[in-house]
């Protein structure tokens, strides 16, 4: 499954290249991208561990720069 | 301004204040170091709470190199070595610096967003006879949409009921409009300007045109460039770098030059400070790439489609120029391109040939159709029949008439010369059909492809811009490639191959310097794929070509060839203003600061201030040079 999400409040160029390192090493996910200009993580991940993928994402975001958060609608 | 930038700008100014009025009171007041240093930590604590907060945080992930702790680091160390007021002033440049950084980033993000608007927020869709307003997203393939005056397009589709003009500018840059009707195709992301049109979508909205357009340009910045790759190389090494030579900066020299005095340690932990401060990278780390965002951007304006950071820095570097010739150099049509009767008008010769091929579908036949502006009365049209290699004999008001090549005429025994002027058209590649009444000749008609208006233009641009060496590949025999050649001003020129030979030509081209391929994507793919940037051509709507090229130019116009190095040369170069003026003040400060010239202060500067200088210099990139260079 291939998702798309907004990042509100990503400020540090480098923090986004960190989250997307961080996320690709995640178990089950296929690809990802950070895109630090558009605001935007594009997500690649297995049908089945997509949710779970997701949580650990947003934890690692929010390790990365506090105060960025990733929108789910 | 976000709410997040409005608090931080108000958290700066209120401890900008408080800093004034807590260093008149040091200044003034007999107060002890502790009273001072309490008095310091107020303004320090209502700007960087959050910096210290993160910064321990970081420290507990195991994050050293972060810049936030580097901050925190060097003003808790300014407060150890007794200097409270430029502790607390580094910590509140640092905020503004960021303030200004943020606002900066958030104003060129909001430019490329304008840049991008080609995305139709609604659809209205007719369901049930009823006409509703939905997300394009929900519209599905074979439904119907209505488009007003002024509205976006929001899906591919054909038109099945109204007529409008429509312009194409936000996808191809040009402002002339095109007039749809019933059976015509339309582009999403067009803008209707005048009349209603009812059309039935032929794609969803992901698979249409706006969507692949806009997924390109966002993601081209993830093809990164080799300068890019330097730099966050540079950005890995740089960090543990400065820090490193902070620390020996911090203990090597007191060793030497006084152990035991308490006033030279702390000099040089000061100056070892300020190294903390200059050693995030973060100029380059935004700069370069929204450099490379604000020219594919900006391109993507006029309709030239990069796709990826590579691909706008391969384009500058381009030596030779290899063009296509068919539907590239030339229109790929053909055109009327004279008359010559012998005895009666131009509009007489033409309305029988007209007459003639009206039923044929012959692309030289449809262009003499097409050449005939007039009303066609097929009504004085008779029996027709064709004659495969040779031509049509058809019987117009009850005569027979023949219309074809030389050969038919022959055959027919009607004796034809063609006059010296189309004999050298014939040369460079024209068609001439011959008219026979009985076996007495009527005239000739010369039918060629003709070559784009704007080609020799276009090759004198690229010679202006640096371009070594143009080459012309074409299927045609010798004579016409070398008058073609000569017309357009190409500098060579390789003729009768077949399509697998272009290929193998243009790896024998690819040998030396940087080659790029202008072909119209069709059938000319593993030729694109061969050049170092492939670029097709009058791609709106075409799957295979934007798939196969690096670069895609939505329209067929030549001019936006040049256009495209321009845009690439000029966005390299903004990226060169920003690595050596970033990285000149970072190492000049490094520099003067291990000296003990540059104090923290001017370290905030060279940190945040070239940053917000970068950043802007980056925004320079969005616009694209309007004229065409004169010299």
């Amino acid at each position: 499954m291939k998702k798309v999400f907004k990042l509100e409040d990503l400020e540090c160029a480098h923090c986004a290249q960190k989250m997307e390192d961080g996320i690709r090493k995640l178990d089950g996910v296929q690809n990802v991208k950070v895109n630090f200009i558009m605001q935007k993580m594009t997500l690649e991940a297995d049908d089945e561990r997509f949710d779970e993928v997701l949580k650990e994402a947003v934890q690692i975001c929010k390790k990365i720069e506090p105060d960025c958060r990733i929108i789910i609608k | 301004m976000t709410k997040k930038q409005k608090k931080n700008a108000l958290r700066c100014g209120i401890a900008a204040g408080l800093l004034v009025i807590v260093y008149l009171l040091a200044h003034f007041l007999p107060l002890p170091w502790w009273a001072k240093l309490l008095l310091f930590l107020l303004p320090y604590g209502v700007i960087g709470y959050d910096v210290l907060i993160s910064a321990f945080r970081n420290i507990i992930h195991g994050q050293v190199f972060d810049e936030k702790f580097l901050m925190a680091v060097a003003s808790i160390g300014a407060f150890v070595i007794g200097e409270n007021a430029e502790a607390a002033v580094v910590m509140l440049f640092y905020q503004v610096g960021e303030l200004f950084q943020s606002i900066a980033v958030g104003k060129s993000r909001n430019s490329i967003k304008e840049l991008m608007a080609i995305r139709p927020d609604t659809a209205t869709v007719v369901r049930d006879g009823q006409e509703i307003t939905v997300d394009p997203d929900e519209v599905e393939v074979g439904e119907t949409i209505v488009i007003r005056p002024g509205e976006k397009i929001p899906l591919d589709g054909v038109v099945i009921g109204g007529e409008a003009s429509v312009s194409t500018a936000a996808l191809t840059g040009e402002s002339a409009p095109a007039d749809k009707c019933e059976g015509d195709t339309v582009i999403s992301g067009c803008i209707d300007l005048s009349g209603v049109l009812y059309v039935r979508t032929t794609s969803s909205f992901e698979e249409g045109t706006v969507s692949k357009i806009l997924e390109l340009v966002e993601n081209a910045s993830e093809k990164k460039a080799k300068s890019e790759n330097f730099i966050s190389k540079f950005a890995r090494y740089y960090t543990p770098a400065v820090v490193f030579s902070a620390l020996l900066l911090a203990v090597i020299p007191p060793l030497f030059l006084g152990i035991g005095v308490l006033s030279v340690w702390t000099e040089w932990i000061k100056r070892a400070l300020t190294f903390l401060v200059v050693s995030c990278p973060c100029a380059l780390v935004i700069s370069v790439p929204l450099s490379f965002f604000g020219g594919i951007g900006g391109a993507s304006k006029k309709g030239i489609l990069l796709k990826g950071a590579s691909d706008l820095e391969m384009l500058s570097k381009i030596k030779t120029f290899v063009f296509d010739k068919t539907g590239t150099l030339t229109e790929g049509n053909f055109h009327v391109t004279a008359i010559h009767p012998h005895e009666m008008s131009k509009d007489e010769l033409l309305d029988i040939a007209a007459l003639a091929e009206s039923y044929s579908s012959h692309p030289i036949a449809e262009s003499i159709v097409l050449a005939h502006k007039g009303h066609l009365d097929k009504g004085r049209v008779g029996k027709v029949t064709e004659h495969a290699g040779f031509g049509v004999e058809a019987e117009i008001d009850g005569e027979s008439v023949f219309v074809g090549n030389a050969r038919f005429m022959k055959e027919v025994g009607a004796e034809c010369n063609v006059c010296e002027e189309c004999e050298g058209c014939a040369e460079r590649g024209g068609t001439v059909v011959y008219l026979a009444h009985k076996n007495k000749c009527l005239g000739h008609i010369m039918v060629s492809d003709v070559v784009k208006k704007d080609a020799q233009n276009m090759i004198k641009e690229l010679k202006k811009l640096g371009v070594k060496k143009t080459v012309m590949l074409t299927g045609d025999v010798e004579k016409t490639a070398l008058a073609i050649s000569e017309e357009v001003g190409v500098d060579e020129y390789r003729a009768g191959l077949l399509p697998q030979q272009k290929a193998e030509e243009m790896e024998k081209l690819t040998s030396g310097e940087k080659v790029a391929f202008v072909g119209d994507g069709i059938n000319d793919a593993p030729v694109l794929a061969c050049a170092d940037v492939g670029i097709a051509m009058g791609a709106m709507g075409s799957d295979a070509a934007i798939e196969a090229a690096d670069v895609v130019l939505m329209d067929d116009q030549l001019k936006k060839i040049p256009l495209a190095m321009k845009i690439s040369t000029r966005t390299m170069r903004i990226v060169k203003e920003n690595i050596i003026f970033s990285l000149g003040v970072k190492l000049g400060v490094l520099a003067l600061a291990a000296v003990g010239i540059a104090g923290m202060w001017l370290a905030v500067f060279a940190d945040v201030g070239v940053c917000v200088i970068a950043v802007l210099n980056a925004m320079r990139a969005l616009r694209v040079p309007e004229k065409s260079s004169r010299s």
